[in-house]
C-alpha cells in the first residue's frame, strides 16, 4: 500500500493522531475555558434568540422541542453506526453475515421515521398560533403577521403600525397608521435605523423595500420577514420590557454595503414614547421650515427655478 | 476450444485484450479528439476536482476576511464576488459535474456496456462545461458577478448590477445547463437501453440506479433555471418586465422558478454519491447491502419529492400561511427516504466484517455528517424556526454539512474505492486515512460553530461584523478548522497525484468488488469487455468468484477480510 514518494511510517502516523487528539483537547479546553470566563463571548451556543417579544419566545419553545428530539435522533443513529464500526471491524469479527434486509424492519423503522414527522408537525401547529397571532395589547395602551401577505391585528383591534422601508443599506421607520398610504401628506414621523417603541404595545410592522430585497430581522423581537420591492409584508412584536435595545440586521444580500444595513430596536415605556415621538416631529418640523426658507431664498435669488431645478 | 475453460483459471478472468490502435504522437490530441467514455470521464474528473480548488481557495479568502471582527482584508465588494464564485463553481462546476465524470466513467462498465450511447454527444456534454467554466472565470479579468449564486433581482438586474459579470453568470449557466442536459439525456438513454444480459432493473448496481434518477432530476430541473436564466438576460438587456418590480414584475417569481430548479439540484448533487456509498460499504464490509430495494426505491421517492419542497427556500417571502404549512409538510416527508437510506447503510455495517480502508473512512464519516445536516434540515423545514434561521450561519452550516458531507467526503470515498480501476494504480492507504482524520475534524470544526454563529444571530454574507457580538470567538475557529480542512483535502489530492506513477500496481480487483467494473483490467481497454458475463444478481463478480473458487476448491474465507484487515 506504501508509495516511495508518499512515506509516512506508522510511528509518523501515530504522533499525528497523537497531535490531532492533543489539538482537540486544547481546544475544547479553550472553549470550555471561554465558556466559563466569558459567557458573553460564546452566548447562544445552542438555541434561538428570545426574550424580547412573545412570538420569538413561542419560536424558542418550538426550537427547544425539536432540538431534544433531534439530538434523541442523533445519539440513537451515531451510537447504532459507531458500535457497527467499533465491533464488526474484520480482525474482530472476520466472518461477514449474508443479510440480505430485514421486510419487518425497514417497514416499522420507517413507520418510526413517520411518527417523528407527525409529532414534529403536530407540535408546529399547535405552537404556530402562539407564533403568528399577536396578541392584545397590555391594558391602557395602544399589531401584524409573518411573512403574510394579510395585516393581523389583536383581538381588540389596539395596535401601533410602523412602517419599515428597507434600501441600500439603511432601514426607515414611519410612525403612524396607514405610515405606507399617506406618511408624506400626514407629516408622519420617521426616524432611521434606530426604532423606539413603548414596551407592552403590541406593534405591527408593515414591510417595504424601494429597491432590492431585504430582510427585516431582530433575533429577539421574532423571526425575519423579506421585504421585497413591489410586496408589502407584515409581522408584529410586543416588546415586553422596556429599557433594552435589541440589534439585529438585513438578512439578505442586498448589495456591497449588505454587512453594514444594521437595526436597533429601543424599547421605553408609553410615557417615554409618546414624548420621544413629539418632539422627533417637532425636530423634523423645525427642519422642513428651516429647508422650506433656504429653498425660497434661492429661488429668489435666482439660483433654483419654483419647480426645484439647479 | 472455442469455450472459455472455467475450470483451469484459478481467479476470475480478464476477457479483454488490448485493442486499443497505437497512441498519437501527440497525446494531448489523443484526448481533444477521445469520444472514449473513460477519457472523458477522467477529464471530467480532473477539471472539476481543479474547479473544487479554485472555489476552496475562495472559501478560503472569505473565512481569512471573517476571522476576526472589524477585519480590511477584503472589501466588501471583493467580498460579494467571491461568495458568488465560490457558490456558483461548487455547484455548476465542481459538484454536478463531477458526478457526471463519476457516472461517466462507471455506468458503462458498471452495466457491461462498451461505451455511452452517444459518445459524441458524450464529448460535447465535456467541452461546454469547460466552455462555461471558462465564460465565468474569464469575468475575473473584468467585474465577477456579485449577486450571489440565487442572483435575486432586482440585485441582479441591470440597474444594480450593471457589469458584464452578471451575463456571464447567466451565460455560465445557460453552458453548463445545456452540458449537463445533454450528458442527462446520454445517461438515460444508456442505462435503460445497454445492460448487460440478464442484468434486471432489480439486478442494477445501486450506484447505477442513483445515475438514472440524477438524469432523470436533471432533465426535470434544467429547463425551468435556463428559462428562468434568459429571462433575467431579457429584463436586463431587451427591455423585458419579468422580475422588475417598479414595471409590475415580480422578484418573487425569480425566486420561485429559480428554487424549483434549486432544490432539486440539492438532490442531483447528492444522490449520486448516495449511491457511490452504497457501491462502497457493502464491499468493504464483505456483506450484501442491506434492504436493495428499500434503498433503490427510496431513491425514486426522495426525488419526486424533490420536485415538490422549492418554497422552503422562501419561508420568509411574501407567501401565505397555507403555502408554508404545505411545503413544510413536503420537506418533512424527505426525512423519511433520507432516514430509510441511513438506515438501510447502518444496518449493511451490523454483522459484517468491516475492511476500514481509507474509502471506507470516507464512507463512514459521511453517515455520520450527513446525518447532523439532515437533523438540522428538519429545524430549518420547520417553518416558523425557519424565520429565525433562515439566511443565517445556521443555514451556511446545515447545507455544507449535507452538501459538503453529502458530495465531498463521498467523492472521496468514491475515489479511493475506484481510483485504482481508473490508473490500475493504489493510493496510498496510510495517507489516506491520515486525510480523512484531518479532513473530518478541519470539517467540523469549520462548520459545526456555525450553528452557533446562526444561532447568535449572524447573517449569511456580511463581510464584516463588529466586535461584541458574540461572533468572534466561534468565527476564529470556524477559520481555522477551514484551514486543516483543506489541508486534509491537499493531502488526498496529493495522494491521487503521486499515486498515479508511483502507487502500486493494483490487478484488476483489488478490493473484492461486487460489481462488473472489477471483471476487466485496470485500467480498463478501450472496448471494456471482449465478453459480458450473464448476470444473475446485483453482484454479478462476486458471484463469477465464487463460482471459480468452488470450481477450483480453492475456498476462501467468506469476505477475504484477510487482505486488507491491517491496511
Amino acid at each position: 500500500m506504501m508509495t516511495r514518494a508518499v512515506k509516512i511510517s506508522r510511528s509518523t502516523l501515530r504522533a499525528l493522531r497523537r497531535a490531532c487528539a492533543q489539538a482537540f483537547a486544547a481546544l475544547s479546553l479553550v472553549a470550555a475555558a471561554s465558556l466559563a470566563f466569558a459567557p458573553s463571548a460564546l452566548a447562544n451556543c445552542c438555541t434561538v434568540k428570545s426574550g424580547g417579544s412573545p412570538n420569538a419566545n413561542a419560536i424558542h419553545s418550538l426550537y427547544d422541542i425539536i432540538f431534544y428530539i433531534a439530538v434523541l435522533v442523533f445519539v440513537a443513529v451515531a451510537g447504532i453506526l459507531l458500535y457497527s464500526v467499533w465491533s464488526f471491524r474484520a480482525h474482530k469479527h472476520p466472518v461477514a453475515a449474508q443479510i440480505h434486509g430485514n421486510t419487518k424492519l425497514e417497514l416499522g423503522l420507517t413507520a418510526t421515521a413517520t411518527g417523528i414527522v407527525v409529532v414534529l408537525a403536530a407540535v408546529t401547529f399547535i405552537k404556530l398560533p402562539s407564533i403568528i397571532n399577536p396578541p392584545n395589547s397590555n391594558a391602557g395602551a395602544a399589531s401584524v403577521l409573518s411573512a403574510s401577505l394579510t395585516a393581523p391585528t389583536p383581538p381588540n383591534g389596539n395596535k401601533l403600525t410602523i412602517c419599515v422601508t428597507g434600501r441600500q443599506f439603511i432601514w426607515r421607520y414611519t410612525y403612524g397608521a396607514n405610515c405606507n398610504k399617506t406618511a408624506w401628506a400626514r407629516r408622519l414621523p420617521y426616524s432611521y435605523q434606530q426604532m423606539e417603541v413603548p414596551a407592552g404595545v403590541t406593534v405591527d410592522l408593515v414591510i417595504q423595500s424601494n429597491d432590492v430585497i431585504h430582510a427585516w430581522w431582530i433575533p429577539a423581537l421574532g423571526g425575519k420577514v423579506d421585504a421585497v420591492p413591489g410586496f408589502t409584508t407584515y409581522t408584529w412584536f410586543k416588546a415586553l420590557h422596556s429599557g433594552h435595545t435589541y440589534f439585529g440586521q438585513c438578512a439578505q444580500l442586498c448589495g456591497r454595503g449588505h454587512a453594514f444595513m444594521t437595526a436597533r430596536v429601543k424599547v421605553v415605556t408609553l410615557a417615554q414614547y409618546t414624548a420621544w415621538l413629539a418632539r422627533l416631529a417637532q425636530e423634523i418640523k423645525q427642519q422642513n421650515d428651516q429647508v422650506t426658507q433656504l429653498r425660497q431664498q434661492l429661488i429668489q435669488q435666482g439660483y433654483l427655478t419654483s419647480s426645484g431645478v439647479f | 476450444m472455442s469455450t472459455i475453460d472455467q475450470t483451469l483459471r484459478p481467479v476470475p478472468q480478464i476477457l479483454v485484450h488490448e485493442v486499443q490502435r497505437p497512441r498519437q504522437t501527440r497525446k494531448w490530441l489523443d484526448w481533444v479528439l477521445t469520444t472514449d467514455h473513460k477519457k472523458i470521464g477522467i477529464m471530467y474528473l480532473v477539471l472539476t476536482f481543479v474547479f473544487f480548488l479554485m472555489g476552496g481557495v475562495e472559501a478560503l479568502m472569505m473565512r481569512s476576511q471573517l476571522a476576526v471582527p472589524d477585519n480590511n482584508l477584503i472589501s466588501g465588494e471583493l467580498y460579494n464576488e467571491l461568495l458568488t464564485l465560490h457558490g456558483t463553481t461548487m455547484i455548476f462546476l465542481f459538484v454536478v459535474p463531477v458526478m457526471a465524470g463519476f457516472g461517466n466513467y462507471f455506468v458503462p462498465l458498471m452495466i457491461g456496456a462498451r461505451d455511452m450511447a452517444f459518445p459524441r454527444l458524450n464529448a460535447l456534454s465535456f467541452w461546454l462545461l469547460l466552455m462555461g467554466g471558462i465564460v465565468f472565470y474569464a469575468s475575473l479579468f473584468w467585474h465577477p458577478p456579485e449577486a450571489g449564486w440565487w442572483s435575486y433581482p432586482p440585485l441582479s438586474s441591470i440597474q444594480y448590477s450593471p457589469s458584464g459579470g452578471q451575463d456571464a453568470w447567466i451565460f455560465l449557466i445557460h453552458l453548463t445547463g445545456i452540458s449537463s442536459l445533454v450528458g442527462a439525456i446520454n445517461f438515460y438513454v444508456t442505462i435503460v437501453n445497454m445492460r448487460a444480459p440478464g442484468m434486471s432493473w432489480g439486478r442494477m448496481p445501486l450506484f447505477v440506479w442513483s445515475i438514472l434518477i440524477y438524469a432523470v432530476l436533471l432533465i426535470i430541473a434544467l429547463p425551468v433555471v435556463a428559462a428562468a436564466v434568459t429571462m433575467l438576460l431579457t429584463d436586463r438587456h431587451f427591455g423585458t418586465h419579468w422580475f422588475d418590480p417598479i414595471n409590475h414584475g415580480s422578484p418573487v417569481l425569480w425566486e420561485n422558478l429559480f428554487w424549483f430548479f434549486g432544490h432539486p439540484e440539492v438532490y442531483i448533487m447528492i444522490l449520486p454519491g448516495f449511491g457511490m456509498i452504497s457501491e462502497v460499504l457493502p464491499v468493504f464490509a464483505r456483506k450484501p447491502i442491506f434492504g436493495y430495494k428499500a434503498i433503490a426505491a427510496s431513491t425514486i421517492v426522495i426525488a419526486f419529492l424533490a420536485t415538490l419542497v422549492w418554497a422552503h427556500h422562501l419561508f420568509t417571502a411574501p407567501m401565505p400561511l397555507v403555502v408554508l404549512g404545505f411545503f413544510m409538510l413536503s420537506s418533512f416527508l424527505i426525512g423519511i427516504p433520507t432516514g430509510i437510506k441511513i438506515f438501510n447503510w447502518t444496518a449493511t455495517l451490523w454483522r459484517g466484517s468491516l475492511v476500514m480502508t481509507a474509502s471506507m473512512y470516507f464512507a463512514i464519516g459521511f453517515i455520520i455528517v450527513f446525518l447532523i445536516g439532515g437533523i438540522t434540515g428538519i429545524f430549518l423545514a420547520t417553518f416558523p424556526v425557519d424565520w429565525q434561521l433562515n439566511d443565517t450561519y445556521f443555514v451556511v452550516a446545515h447545507f455544507h454539512y449535507v452538501l459538503m458531507g453529502g458530495a465531498v467526503f463521498t467523492i472521496m470515498a468514491g475515489t479511493y474505492y475506484w481510483y485504482p480501476k481508473m490508473t490500475g494504480r493504489l493510493c496510498s492507504e496510510r495517507l489516506g486515512k491520515a486525510s480523512f482524520w484531518v479532513t473530518f475534524v478541519g470539517f467540523n470544526m469549520t462548520f459545526f460553530v456555525q450553528h452557533a454563529l446562526g444561532l447568535s444571530g449572524m447573517p449569511r454574507r456580511i463581510y464584516t461584523y463588529q466586535p461584541g457580538m458574540g461572533w468572534s470567538t466561534y468565527n476564529l475557529i470556524s477559520t481555522i478548522g477551514s484551514y486543516i480542512l483543506a489541508f486534509g483535502i491537499l493531502m488526498s489530492v496529493y495522494n491521487f497525484a503521486t499515486s498515479y506513477r508511483k502507487g502500486k500496481v493494483a490487478g484488476p480487483d483489488p478490493w473484492k468488488g461486487n460489481t462488473l467494473e472489477w471483471f476487466t483490467t485496470s485500467p480498463p481497454p478501450v472496448n471494456n469487455f471482449d465478453v459480458v458475463p450473464r448476470v444473475r444478481s446485483v453482484e454479478p463478480m462476486r458471484d463469477i468468484r465464487l463460482e471459480v473458487e468452488a470450481q477450483t476448491g480453492q475456498l476462501q474465507k467468506s469476505g477475504g477480510s484477510e487482505q486488507f484487515a491491517r491496511v
